[in-house]
Order: structure tokens, then sequence, then C-alpha cells
């Protein structure tokens, strides 16, 4: 385990673009505008700006990877890999991440105000894609003067947008980083998400998502965070985790009252969730998910034309017991890869704890993530 | 750091991957089946500026490939091969690998395929050392080269450098350069020239499509 500082206090930021009467194009072909997202950065970016490195983060994530905020006692949700001297190493790169737009910390989402009404936008939110985070992501990087990246690293909904970056920018980076991914949402996945979805519009609370001024659908977006858990966790995770254990010993009370240990989580889960999430916002950026296919097997897809031009170096990263995005899944995108000429690399973790281990400490998954950006050239 | 680099992987560079090393030209493009630890792929990157990716199945060998900044790809040699294009590479290195092959005429076809030239090297089964063992002892044999018993041994294939030249034949395929050597110590070999086949414990060669 790595016990090096942290990068310490840290704040969010903002910026915003496509002010009038400029707009963003969504991929839906709705105009959007103006746009803003939320993003830390952390370390210096040098003076050839050849040392940025981007961090997109997960389904219910946020910019804030790495030090503390001002009053908290806990860091951001990869404090353990990011910082100096960590394998994203905040004393050698300049790091960025960006809340996605469609999210509700920070960055422009239905749960922020529509300029346009000055209500909060609901349902009047246009659908996003990946590509459509990554363009707003782009225009980030332009504002902070990055044309080029040496890396742009993330897993999960994270890997999605590091895979659209390739897809989308392909002379934009030196190395591509997507652990625990897809190139291509499964209808197991999408059907995970439904059933989340349909929780939260189920609550009467939800009200087309028409709740802001009102009682929140804190019980659907509870259940869609419970479901949402047991695709993060595995067989073998919850039994190390939980087992049969019960909250109070004992027998059976022989009742519908929470009494396994594995409930008690699920619940807990739930409950924390609603405290720091939007439910409109989980039923967006789900759909983006669902959405995600870079229809990498047509040779005519436009980022199977754009990944056949990159020269950046890729890295993929499985975990042997995520059944969430199945190591067959990475290793797809792998043999794409090869197909193509390009230069890749992958590796498929042996881990216990599914889906959620690209987010705990592993070391491993740190030494991999410092050889691949160690190994990465300047732009 | 880079300087240091070089006289540490030279060092640690096994006797046939000297070898193999010597006879791959500077800036090609190689593909090493069962890279192990990268020892020969960080020295043909460091030395010869080759643009190397790397197939291994044992996870700790990949991590630590890639730990050095090399393109490894984690899975069996086997069935990782068929995914690359024709002529995707300059070399194709098989070290002592091929004993270990299920089904070694489709791993060297599928080798001169995705490569213009093979570069395969294994230990000589039918070596003095061995020919006594077997005679005398009246057990399989163990040596150096191959270290194993028979019920854990990884190489489910023994070969002769004479049943290479005659697998070549059958295959066919065309063997445009062979040394048969004996590791003589710190990494080097001494060079076999008079009854290879009885007198080397070990065969590199390089081959290509006939």
């Amino acid at each position: 385990m790595i016990s090096s500082p942290s990068v310490g206090l840290v704040r969010t930021q903002s910026f915003t673009f496509a002010y009038p009467p400029r707009t963003m194009v969504l991929d839906s072909g709705v105009d959007l505008g103006p746009v803003s997202l939320a993003y830390e950065t952390y370390g210096q970016l040098n003076s050839e700006c050849s040392n940025a490195v981007l961090v997109c983060h997960a389904l219910t994530g946020d910019a804030h990877v790495a030090g503390f905020h001002e009053g908290d006692d806990k860091p951001g949700w990869w404090d353990h890999y990011v910082g100096p001297g960590k394998p994203i190493d905040t004393d050698r790169y300049f790091v960025v991440c960006s809340n996605v737009i469609g999210s509700c910390m920070g960055s422009c989402g239905p749960s922020s105000i529509n300029p346009a009404t000055g209500r909060y936008w609901g349902l009047d939110f246009p659908i996003v894609t990946i590509a459509d985070m990554v363009r707003a992501q782009r225009e980030l990087l332009r504002h902070l003067g990055i044309e080029c990246l040496l890396a742009v690293v993330g897993g999960s909904l994270g890997g999605m947008q590091v895979l659209q970056w390739a897809a989308s920018y392909p002379n934009m980076m030196k190395g591509v980083l997507a652990l625990a991914t897809t190139s291509r949402h499964s209808p197991q996945a999408i059907a995970f998400n439904e059933v989340a979805r349909q929780s939260i519009m189920s609550d009467p609370n939800w009200r087309n998502g028409d709740y802001y001024d009102g009682v929140r659908p804190d019980l659907g977006l509870a259940v869609a965070r419970m479901i949402g858990h047991i695709t993060y966790l595995s067989d073998e995770s919850m039994h190390l985790k939980f087992g049969r254990e019960l909250r109070h010993g004992g027998g059976f009370a022989f009742s519908f009252e929470t009494e396994f240990q594995v409930e008690s989580y699920l619940h807990h889960q739930g409950k924390k969730f609603v405290e720091r999430f939007d439910a409109n916002a989980f039923l967006y950026i789900t759909k983006a998910a669902d959405y995600f296919d870079l229809d990498l097997g047509n040779a005519d897809s436009p980022a199977r034309k754009a990944l056949a031009v990159t020269n950046a170096r890729f890295l993929l990263v499985s975990f042997t017991s995520d059944w969430l995005y199945p190591t067959y899944q990475s290793r797809q995108m792998v043999n794409v890869l090869k197909e193509l000429g390009r230069d890749v690399s992958f590796c498929e973790i042996t881990a216990a704890w599914g889906h959620d281990a690209f987010l705990l400490p592993d070391p491993r998954l740190e030494t991999v993530i410092r050889g691949f950006l160690g190994g990465l050239h300047g732009c | 750091m880079a300087a240091e680099h070089r006289a540490e992987s030279a060092k640690d560079l096994r006797f046939d991957l000297r070898i193999v090393a010597s006879w791959i030209e500077s800036g090609s493009r190689v593909l090493d089946l069962g890279c192990a630890g990268g020892l020969l792929l960080r020295h043909l990157r460091d030395t010869k500026g080759v643009l190397g990716l790397g197939i291994e199945h044992d996870e700790d060998e990949v991590v630590s490939c890639i730990a050095q900044g090399l393109s490894v790809i984690h899975g069996d040699i086997n069935t990782e091969l068929p995914g690359f294009p024709d002529n995707a590479f300059d070399y194709v290195v098989v070290s002592q690998t091929l004993q270990q092959a299920y089904d070694p005429t489709i791993l060297i076809q599928q080798m001169l395929r995705v490569g213009r030239w093979g570069i395969v090297s294994f230990p000589n089964f039918c070596c003095l050392q061995i020919r006594l063992q077997m005679a005398f002892s009246g057990h399989v044999p163990v040596t150096p080269e191959l270290p194993y018993q028979w019920y854990n041994t990884p190489n489910i294939r023994v070969l002769s450098l004479d049943d290479f030249w005659a697998y070549s034949r059958a295959v066919p395929f065309a063997i445009r350069r062979s040394l048969a050597v004996n590791p003589s110590g710190e990494g080097k070999a001494r060079v076999v020239r008079f009854w290879p086949n009885l007198l080397a414990s070990y065969g590199i060669f390089m081959i290509t499509g006939v």
C-alpha cells in the first residue's frame, strides 16, 4: 500500500462555454448552451504542455478525484491512485478531471437551472451521449491550453469516455488507459440500467422528473442504487464481505425486517446515495451508457476508422470477477486494435471484488498504471 | 538512466536470447511469444529501437512487462496469434516455448503468417548428456535445459535439432539461419559446429515460409 501524501486541499472549479448565440450541438441534434463543467486539476502543466493526464469518472462520480475539500474527512474517489508519488503522479503530471454533462455534481444537467426559463431543467434537459460528454471535455481542455494529452485514463463509464476520446480525437493523446469497461454496452448491462430507471420512474415522488420544488423520489433512487451495487460486486466478494451473516446474530426473526448483512449493506448504500445524487441525473447518465457503442465490428464505423490512424498506445485492464463488463468485452477491444495494427497492451487482473475492483487499492493495478504512464512520451 | 538500463539488460539476458537479439535488425517490429518478464523486448527496445509486443499468459509477468513500459497482451499464444493481420511483424520469436505448444505446426504456420521471419529456440533432447542419462540411469532425463520431472514438465513435445530439420521439410518451412550452442555461464554460449545434434544442448533457428 502506498502511503504517500495526498494532493492536499483542493477545490472544484467551473468552466462555461457555448454562450449565446453559440451552442453545443449534441448527438441528438439538440442545441445546448451555455454548457457548464465542474472540474478539478492537480499538479502543474509544464511549459511544453506535454504532461496533461485527463481522468474520466464513472457513473456516479465527480470531478473530485484526489485530495480533500475544505472540512471533508474523506478524500476524492481515486485518491489512492492520484497524488504526489502515486501511480498517477501529480509531481510529474498535470491531472484534470471534469464532471460529465448530464450529471448533478456541478456540471449542467437535469438538476441545474435552465437559463431560458430560470427553472430546473428536469426532463427538458436534452439526452446526452458519451461522445457529448467527451466533446464538452475537449472544450474544457482548450480553455486550459491543452492541445495534446499525455494520457486519458478512466474506468467503467469513465473507460467508455476514454475509448470515445480515442475515437473522437485520435491524434490528441499519447496513451489510452481504459479499465473495467466496454466498447459496446451489453444487453445485460442495459437490462440492469432499465430496472434501475424503472425503480426511479415508478416512485410517485418522481412526477415526470419535476420534483425539485417538493419531495424527491428517494425511495426509487435508493432501490436503483441497490441494483447498481449488486452489479458492482461479485458472488465471491459477497461471500467474503457478508456471507449469510445476520445483523443481530442468533436465529431468524421470521419477518421481513432487514436481517442479512448484505441487505443491510444495500440499504445503507441506497440511503447514502440519495443524499448526494440526483434521480434524474441517474436516468440521463445510465441512458448515455446504454447508447454507448463504438460499433467496432463494422469496418465503416467512424470509431474504427479513427482508431486505425491513431498513434496512441493503449492499455486495457479487466478484472476476473467483473461480470458487469467482463473480460471478454475488453478482449474484443484488444482484438480490434490488434487487427488495426495498433500498439495495445492488455492485462486481466485477478481480483475478487467484481466491477468495483478498479476503484480499490490493488498493487498490480498501481504497477501497471505507473508503468504505462511512465512509458509514454510527451506530446 | 538509459545507459544503466542498457548495461543491466544485456547482462541479465539469457544466452539464447542474446543470440536471438543479435539476429534482429534495428527499428524492426518484433512479436515475442511467451515473453515472460520482457527481458528480450526491453533489451531490443533499449539497444535497437525495436517496436516490440509480447504475449504472456502469466499475470505477474504481464504486470512486470507493463511496469517497464513494454507492450504486452495477457493471453495464450495459441489463441492470440490468429487475431493479428498478415505480416504485422518483421520477426516473431518463440524462445523455449515451442516444446510447450499444443499444436506446434499451427503455431509455426501462424508465426510465418503474421511475421516475415520466425526465430525459434529450444533445448536439444538428443544431446549427449541426455542420451547418457537415458542409457545409464534408466530415468527420464533431467538437465539444466530441461529441469523438470516427467510429472511436472510443461514440455509436452521433446525434439532434437535433427528433428527440427526434418520437421522443416514436413511442414514445410525454410531454415535460413541456425546455431547450435552450449551455454557457458554468465549468459554466454559456445557455438557447437562439430556433430551439433549430439554435442549441443540448444538450437536457435531463423525460419521463413517457402
